[in-house]
């Protein structure tokens, strides 16, 4: 058992995101999703409603979404983490996925949108090729106040299909 | 808004998660558990719950198992999440505990399953949670692990109320055991919203003699009382078996609406919960016996 913490303390800890490693001196109750934002610069992760309900905040955990408002950072240690800005081409343009959102007017305000585009990079990491049916059940665990959710839900078939035609 | 501060530990086992959580009891320091934090934190950042030290075992790899205990019943590690259970091969959980997979896309949505803990969804005890509602069902057995060794909890003796359970401060909560396959059981809810949480759960678990017919059954309902309960008086009535299933089963139905004594609030009246009971038994019937 290690005391990692007191309560004036702070914890050194490594988080490994996108790809990079970070070292950084966080509270134990700092936040996923604060930390990603504010101590290392990623605003594309939003913050809603800071008790898992929004979904805004969704990034991969070993592949998998998970709210980064509902997992303190000291948590995410060991685990490869991934955030909307990992979704890009890698030369500033959009990766497949945001153009699929783009084209189908999947987002208006675009609040949601990152924590969209999360679920679904994760979802279809699991379901390759999922049925409508089974993508509006996924999409009902973000909150989108714009769309209506139809126009997501087409960007994420036209993405998996279209990522099934390439292979 | 923001946690409060904390203190925060993080476990290398069970035994010495247990140790910290009784020398910590014993100073008056207000610890809890952390595992996949998917009802704790939300709670911490309403500040509903302001705990001076949190005792991480969300790394413990020796708690996230799940696997037959080889006599037909099956064995689940507290920290097994309920993605786990939700994408289980068919091998491991077979037709005998398909009502297990089943009844995880109830929970919430599939970002909290890929956190949220089966341990951690007993030990916070919430009265229309799923698990409890299946443990309780299905006669469970549920493991602690304290300062001075384990002992065994039947579900029956686990949820006391209202987010209360027999676990002591100095325990953590390490496995829950199936006994016996329920090939024939479900569970079915009512939220306003998809992942919410139920107005009302029901779940049933059948017996079926070689011809088909119901022989036997257990009924527990959720989000009637400040725990999950088990109703004997629709038991008594699936007991007496029959030849018309439907009769059967919605005589059981009406007489758990009558049994039960659900509360008024904001999600609805006692009326409502009542005609949710009789509806919802009768799903997870036809559901139990069509496997």
């Amino acid at each position: 058992m290690t005391d990692t913490s007191s309560r004036e303390n702070h914890l050194l800890i490594t988080l490994d995101v996108n790809g990079e490693q970070h070292e950084i001196l966080v509270e134990p109750r700092r936040t996923l999703v604060d930390v990603l934002r504010h101590d290392l610069g990623l605003t594309g992760t939003h913050v809603g409603c800071e008790h898992g309900i929004c979904g805004a905040c969704t990034v991969l955990a070993d592949g998998k979404p998970v709210r980064a408002c509902l997992m303190f950072a000291a948590q995410a240690e060991g685990t490869a983490l991934r955030t909307v800005e990992s979704l890009g081409d890698g030369c500033g343009g959009l990766g497949d996925l945001q153009q699929s959102f783009t084209e189908h007017h999947a987002l208006q305000c675009g609040f949601c949108t990152p924590g969209f585009l999360m679920l679904a990079e994760g979802f279809l990491a699991e379901c390759p090729d999922p049925e409508p049916d089974e993508i509006r059940e996924v999409v009902a665990a973000n909150l989108c106040r714009c769309t209506g959710y139809q126009p997501i839900a087409e960007a994420i078939g036209h993405c998996a299909a279209r990522r099934l035609k390439e292979k | 808004m923001k946690p409060a501060s904390f203190a925060y530990h993080r476990a290398r086992d069970v035994a010495g998660a247990a140790r910290l959580l009784a020398e910590l009891a014993e100073r008056g320091e207000d610890a809890k558990l952390l595992a996949g934090g998917q009802s704790l934190i939300p709670m911490m950042n309403f500040r509903l719950a302001r705990p001076g030290h949190l005792v991480d075992i969300g790394g413990l790899a020796e708690l996230a198992y799940l696997r037959p205990d080889g006599t037909g019943g099956l064995r689940i590690g507290a920290l097994t999440t309920h993605h786990t259970v939700e994408t289980a091969a068919e091998a491991v959980l077979g037709r005998d505990f398909a009502v297990l997979r089943d009844a995880m896309p109830w929970i919430g949505h599939l970002p909290i399953r890929t956190r949220g803990t089966v341990g951690g969804s007993l030990a916070h005890g919430d009265s229309t949670a799923e698990w409890c509602l299946l443990a309780l069902l299905l006669d469970a057995e549920i493991t602690a692990v304290g300062p001075h060794g384990e002992r065994t909890i039947p579900a029956a003796e686990f949820f006391h109320g209202f987010y209360t359970t027999a676990l002591e401060a100095d325990e953590v909560l390490a496995e829950i055991r199936f006994p016996r396959p329920a090939p024939h059981a479900a569970l079915a809810e009512f939220a306003e919203r998809r992942g919410d949480f139920a107005i009302v759960s029901a779940a049933v678990d059948l017996d079926v003699d070689d011809a088909g017919a119901v022989v036997a059954g257990r009924v527990a309902l959720g989000g009637v009382a400040p725990a999950p309960l088990r109703i004997p008086e629709a038991e008594e009535v699936l007991a007496t078996g029959g030849p018309d299933r439907a009769a059967l089963f919605a005589a059981c139905a009406d007489r758990a609406a009558e049994a039960a004594d659900p509360p008024s609030d904001m999600n609805g009246s006692a009326d409502y919960r009542r005609t949710l009971i009789r509806t919802l038994i009768r799903r997870a019937c036809e559901e139990a016996i069509s496997r």
